[in-house]
């Protein structure tokens, strides 16, 4: 008898108390994808935004990698136990909008501010999180990819080191300086390393982009593999080891290209911003941050994760998931995760800060993200993403190793792809 | 009235939960999905009988993976199974040093596949990499892409497996080794047969229960282990090392289309069973159990 009352009390006192706080939780899944403290960081911002919300709690759970995050979240949804939010790829946006599992953020912005503040992000950024005209996730951590040459070894190659290439004709003049044999003529140091291992798309996307030419419509269900700009754009990367002798034969890992770089076995690399911290501390001799050199103009595809809203939580959660997201991204913010992280500030507003200012004016390569967005293009998304973003890998991966031209590999990668988005006309 | 012994069931009841749970049921619900399309957002799974079977083998990807699958199983199962015995034979002499040799060939075992993977990312990459170092340095050979020529990158990560796989194999043999009465190896010194004649005729037949167990664990292990995969080549360069368990991933975790994922679940199981029958058949009559 005792016992029974004893809990009814212990009860009642517990739902009183959590009615008195009434906050409300938002289960926010992140992934890990450069080095450095990323999960204390994320937790120290969860943090500073509770203690001023005090009716809204964030509950920061590290996920894994981005391929972990997205298989955990989903994972979740289908089983009932959704999060909030979650920093997912920003190409993944077709498929959450194909599974209906998120928020047009749009609906979420009721009040002109935050209205206005949807746009406040480099169009390049927000690219790739708009479906039929709505914006369904906000750039968060994104990239870019960039080229780093070694100051030295132009220097020694008799080149100005200070000056890095900024044509396609002018990086494989250079690169073909850049070239150093032993005695038994082996290649010893190569001009110029562009990745082509697990996802050649993104950094081919570099060169399509430079060559004036798309490879997806906005609507994300029609590609281009085989238009004469992106068949050019794969006849100059083959045509860089075969033709020019000034990249290394085969597929390039895409892991050991920093490693690389330091080794002195690549003069220059094309890889992301992502990279600039682990370049700055780890490059034993003087380097340079240049944009990705332009053929018929300058440009590259953007990159990494963007926030996301679940519609399978409540409307007060998703309220309360869109305010953490205003916050993180706010120009204050932004600016300061792009210090502590590498990543690119993601709105012009955070650049005009006072903090970003100092770290420009600090450590000049930062910029250089800044000054490409201006010409960068979408990444690859489309319906059914990864298994159109494979069918171009192959396609690419098999024009390298001369299984086929490029040509012919495209316009099969075409008739793929076209096949596969049938069902999203 | 004959009362149903009840005690028998009991006992086996707890493995019988287990292995229905997670092994029966899994397989009867991926049959069950084979036969629908993968629900997506508002569009709930419909019944599409064969056509998922029908999809999957009209896929290029797939012919090129189940090729990769058999040359993989093809070349670790034997190449793992040799060198473990020839390193149990090998440790279980008497040599200086042998408690540092038994531990340098069954290192590769505690380490986790991820770790070995990374360990000889680096080993295969061309130009600084320790192969190509060694290769070039003492012989002036032009540097080779190991993992990135289509040509290559199979039996790259076939010997990663190799590798791995072949130290704990090794621990069996030994144990094996230890069984054997060592009358025989005397009575067979004594009758004059040389050592070849005595591994030939004595000690391969009378460990052949442990080759069996290996070789079916070398054969799971062939499906099952992919992680190294994952870190090396991630399937590539086009699907030169893409294998049926990692194909059956990236259908199912990246391009979430489980329905065809689960079809090809159904055929690895079907590839797995009739493996497993065939040896166990073939080898069953050749074993001899004390």
């Amino acid at each position: 008898m005792n016992f029974t009352r004893f809990t009814l009390a212990g009860a009642l006192a517990l739902g009183l108390a959590q009615g008195a706080l009434a906050q409300t939780e938002v289960v926010f899944n992140f992934p890990v994808a450069v080095g450095g403290p990323i999960t204390a960081i994320i937790d120290e911002y969860a943090a500073t935004f509770n203690a001023a919300n005090p009716d809204i709690k964030v509950v920061p759970v590290y996920t894994g990698s981005y391929q972990d995050t997205i298989a955990r979240t989903l994972t979740q949804i289908r089983g009932g136990d959704s999060p909030a939010m979650a920093v997912l790829l920003s190409v993944d946006t077709f498929t959450l909008y194909d599974e209906d599992v998120l928020v047009a953020l749009d609906d979420l912005a009721t009040t002109e501010a935050d209205k206005a503040f949807l746009t406040d992000f480099f169009p390049a950024f927000l690219a790739n999180g708009q479906v039929g005209g709505k914006v369904w996730s906000l750039p968060f951590q994104r990239s870019t990819p960039v080229l780093y040459w070694n100051k030295a070894a132009f220097a020694e190659a008799g080149l100005d080191p200070e000056v890095p290439p900024t044509t396609w004709a002018e990086m494989v003049e250079m690169g073909k300086a850049l070239v150093q044999r032993d005695a038994s003529g082996n290649v010893t140091r190569w001009g110029v390393r562009i990745p082509t291992s697990g996802f050649p798309y993104w950094l081919f996307q570099g060169l399509t982009t430079a060559n004036d030419s798309f490879l997806m419509n906005a609507d994300g269900n029609e590609v281009y593999f085989d238009s004469p700009g992106v068949v050019e754009a794969a006849e100059f990367l083959v045509a860089l080891s075969a033709e020019h002798g000034v990249m290394a034969p085969g597929i390039i890992e895409w892991g050991a290209t920093p490693q690389a770089f330091f080794e002195g076995e690549s003069a220059m690399i094309w890889t992301t911003t992502g990279n600039l911290t682990n370049i700055r501390s780890n490059a034993p001799f003087d380097f340079g941050v240049a944009m990705l050199p332009a053929n018929k103009r300058p440009g590259a595809p953007t990159g990494g994760g963007n926030l996301f809203i679940f519609n399978t939580v409540p409307d007060d959660v998703q309220k309360a998931a869109f305010e953490f997201a205003k916050w993180l991204t706010s120009p204050e913010m932004a600016a300061d995760w792009s210090i502590r992280t590498g990543y690119v500030a993601v709105s012009p507003a955070a650049w005009e800060t006072e903090a970003m200012k100092a770290y420009a004016a600090e450590f000049p390569p930062a910029t250089v993200a800044r000054d490409q967005l201006e010409y960068a293009t979408a990444e690859l998304s489309t319906h059914e993403n990864q298994r159109v973003t494979r069918v171009l890998n192959d396609a690419l991966q098999a024009a390298i190793l001369g299984q086929k031209t490029p040509a012919q590999a495209l316009a099969e990668a075409q008739a793929e792809a076209t096949r596969i988005l049938a069902a999203y006309r | 009235m004959r009362r149903i012994p009840l005690i028998p069931y009991l006992l086996i009841l707890p493995g019988l939960v287990f292995l229905a749970a997670f092994t029966h049921f899994p397989a009867l619900l991926a049959f069950w999905q084979s036969l629908h399309s993968t629900p997506r957002g508002r569009r709930p799974a419909t019944w599409t009988g064969a056509d998922n079977y029908a999809a999957m083998l009209a896929d290029p990807v797939l012919m090129k993976v189940l090729w990769n699958s058999a040359i993989y199983a093809a070349a670790t199962i034997p190449a793992s199974i040799v060198l473990a015995f020839v390193m149990a034979l090998w440790v279980n002499g008497r040599m200086p040093g042998r408690a540092f040799v038994r531990l340098a060939y069954f290192t590769p075992t505690i380490l986790p596949m991820v770790a070995a993977a990374n360990i000889w990312l680096f080993f295969y990459t061309p130009g600084f990499g320790l192969l190509d170092q060694v290769l070039s340095g003492l012989f002036g050979l032009p540097s080779t892409n190991w993992l990135g020529s289509d040509r290559s990158a199979l039996w790259a990560v076939i010997v990663v497996a190799v590798w791995k796989e072949a130290g704990f194999f090794m621990i069996f043999y030994l144990a094996g080794f230890q069984a054997v009465p060592p009358a025989l190896a005397e009575a067979a010194r004594i009758e004059g047969c040389g050592r070849w004649t005595y591994v030939r005729r004595v000690l391969i037949p009378l460990v052949a229960p442990t080759t069996l167990f290996i070789a079916v664990n070398a054969l799971i292990n062939a499906f099952r282990v992919v992680d190294h995969i994952f870190i090396m080549t991630l399937g590539g360069p086009n699907n030169a090392t893409n294998l049926l368990l990692f194909h059956i991933w990236e259908t199912g975790f990246k391009y979430w289309d489980t329905a065809q994922a689960s079809t090809l679940t159904i055929l690895l199981l079907v590839i797995l069973a009739a493996v497993a029958a065939v040896q166990f058949r073939l080898l069953e009559r050749r074993t001899y159990y004390r």
